[in-house]
């Protein structure tokens, strides 16, 4: 058997909760990760010790917060490899990232006649701000195809690039796990003067993000993906870039100088800050980024990898289950349709086992269409979980097909 | 909550064999809607003669509870006057908002979505047929 990573499950209070009486088979990791220990208490201790407000007191405890969540930033920058911690943007969450570059950068440098190239695999967050935008701006939106392998088709990538001024795409789908090759293709993308955008909601938990490597301009992620807490998320980009970037939202934290005529406005990235910050939920987000890297971020790959082909092999092997994409380059997220079950159904039976997985469409109805599955049922694993869950999830599926044996009209 | 709780042989036989199942050519009014959290789809027909519903079908892409409940919905309302109908559809909801518990002889089949109260998410499933059965009789009604 596989070297995992069990000794971490300690970390995490939840993982003792029982389900309907069954302990907790916890398999919707997508959607969000577990909080370890050390996050759930530097929020207490935050509460508990040096709440205040940050950059405005100059009280011992607004310069203790102050100073923690300027740390937490330099930690972000760290775990991603940026140049500098000023390139990291504090935001509530991946969509907030994604709707500030289309506000911030979109709504200043797009013309009519442009077009923003997407994919197909995208989240709807990657998806709806451009739309909104473009019902503004009147640009075109054009999008990648995916594979019936759940991969993008990059065989005609230079010819969709033409004219492209911002190219957005995920760094892995969070439907049929699909890596992207990101570097790839931002490369062509900047041959052909694009921005590229990277949704990197699936990834921050799962594998190395270096976004110097990547080659991208911006990379958008969520705390609460990455064993942080809700409420607090990140846009990178280049520091160039932001400084030419139209403020987000007004307000206080985000100026320079105001008089009642005109403000003038402060440098990244407190420009794209205003107002009081999650605070907490920064300082804490640093702190489980000092636990993934304390584990190791290369450490926590390999083991996706084995597990995610387990998985995939384990799954497959149920008669009637079919697995969506088959992407060689692929992370943990699983979805699935079983022959006759509704993925609503397949959920709730699932549950009464103590095993939580997601149903429905995943906010990417776009994918499903492609694929030709609208709704499906996804597992998707983090490093803490271990080989017998997936073996639970399997058996579990059998016992839900004895219970159904039913065929839809 | 245990499996056969939720999932009741009667919901199973519903779902596996569902009544009034198809399209309805010749309609006097059809109805469409979609749960937008999975995508499911209903299609609902109804033939109205002398104010009373002739004949009901119903079509579409669906999950046991829903199409467990559009079965059972159908075989309820059918040769019911459209005043009738409406009753059965304010019983029904009350009934699955849980705001009363007792179903009268003509809905005692929804018994078996009990245990689905306790799930707001699937409450949804099972409220489908019926939000497009209100849709139908507000479209007669104007
Ligand atoms: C690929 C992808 N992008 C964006 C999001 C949106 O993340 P959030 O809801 O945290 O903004 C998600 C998660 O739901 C996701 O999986």
């Amino acid at each position: 058997m596989m070297r995992d990573l069990r000794e971490y499950r300690r970390d995490f209070p939840i993982l003792q909760v029982q389900v309907n009486d069954k302990p907790l088979i916890y398999l919707d990791n997508a959607a969000t990760s577990q909080k370890p220990l050390p996050v759930l208490e530097t929020l207490d201790t935050y509460y508990r010790t040096y709440n205040a407000n940050v950059h405005r007191g100059l009280h011992a405890l607004s310069e203790h917060a102050t100073s923690a969540y300027e740390a937490a930033r330099r930690k972000i920058a760290a775990f991603i490899n940026a140049p500098k911690p000023q390139e990291v943007i504090f935001t509530r969450n991946t969509t907030e990232s994604i709707n500030l570059v289309a506000q911030a950068w979109g709504r200043k440098f797009l013309t009519s006649d442009d077009v923003v190239l997407l994919t197909e695999m995208e989240h709807h967050s990657n998806i709806v701000p451009w739309q909104l935008l473009s019902m503004q701006i009147g640009f075109q939106i054009r999008y990648l195809t995916v594979r019936p392998d759940g991969t993008l088709d990059l065989s005609d990538l230079d010819r969709m690039l033409d004219g492209v001024k911002l190219l957005g795409l995920t760094h892995i789908s969070n439907v049929v796990g699909t890596i992207n090759p990101i570097a790839q293709i931002a490369a062509v993308a900047h041959r052909h003067g694009a921005r590229v955008l990277v949704d990197g909601a699936q990834a921050t938990l799962h594998i190395p993000v270096d976004v110097q490597a990547l080659g991208c301009d911006f990379y958008a992620f969520s705390g609460h993906k990455t064993c942080g807490p809700t409420g607090i998320g990140v846009l990178w980009g280049k520091y160039d870039i932001l400084e030419e970037m139209d403020p987000f939202l007004g307000g206080g934290e985000m100026i320079e100088s105001v008089t009642l005529e005109k403000t003038t406005y402060a440098a990244p990235p407190n420009k794209f800050e205003a107002g009081t910050p999650a605070i907490a939920e920064a300082i804490a987000l640093g702190a489980a980024i000092d636990y993934l890297t304390g584990i190791g971020m290369a450490r926590i790959a390999e083991y996706d990898e084995l597990l995610s082909s387990y998985a995939v092999e384990r799954l497959g092997s149920v008669p009637g289950v079919r697995i969506l994409g088959t992407a060689p380059q692929r992370s943990s997220a699983f979805a699935f349709t079983v022959e006759g079950i509704h993925p609503h159904d397949l959920s709730s039976l699932l549950d009464t086992h103590g095993i939580a997985v997601r149903a429905g469409h995943h906010c990417a109805q776009p994918l499903g269409r492609r694929l030709g599955v609208p709704a499906s049922a996804r597992a998707s694993t983090a490093f803490y979980n271990v080989p017998e869950e997936i073996d639970a999830l399997v058996d579990a599926l059998q016992e839900v097909k004895k219970v159904f044996g039913y065929v839809s009209p | 909550m245990s499996a056969r709780d939720l999932y009741q042989e009667l919901i199973l036989d519903h779902a596996r064999n569902p009544q009034n199942f198809g399209e309805l050519e010749h309609a006097s009014a059809h109805s469409h809607r979609e749960n937008i959290s999975c995508g499911d789809t209903i299609d609902l027909y109804l033939l109205i003669e002398d104010g009373r519903v002739a004949e009901v079908r119903f079509d579409g892409q669906g999950c046991a509870l829903s199409t467990a409940s559009a079965s059972m919905m159908t075989e309820a309302i059918k040769g019911k006057s459209l005043d009738e109908v409406q009753q059965l559809t304010n019983h029904f909801r009350s009934y699955i908002s849980g705001e009363a518990d007792d179903l009268d002889a003509e809905l005692e089949d929804f018994e078996a979505f009990q245990g689905v109260r306790q799930l707001p998410a699937r409450v949804k499933c099972v409220t489908l047929p019926w939000v497009t059965l209100a849709d139908l009789l507000g479209q007669m009604g104007e």
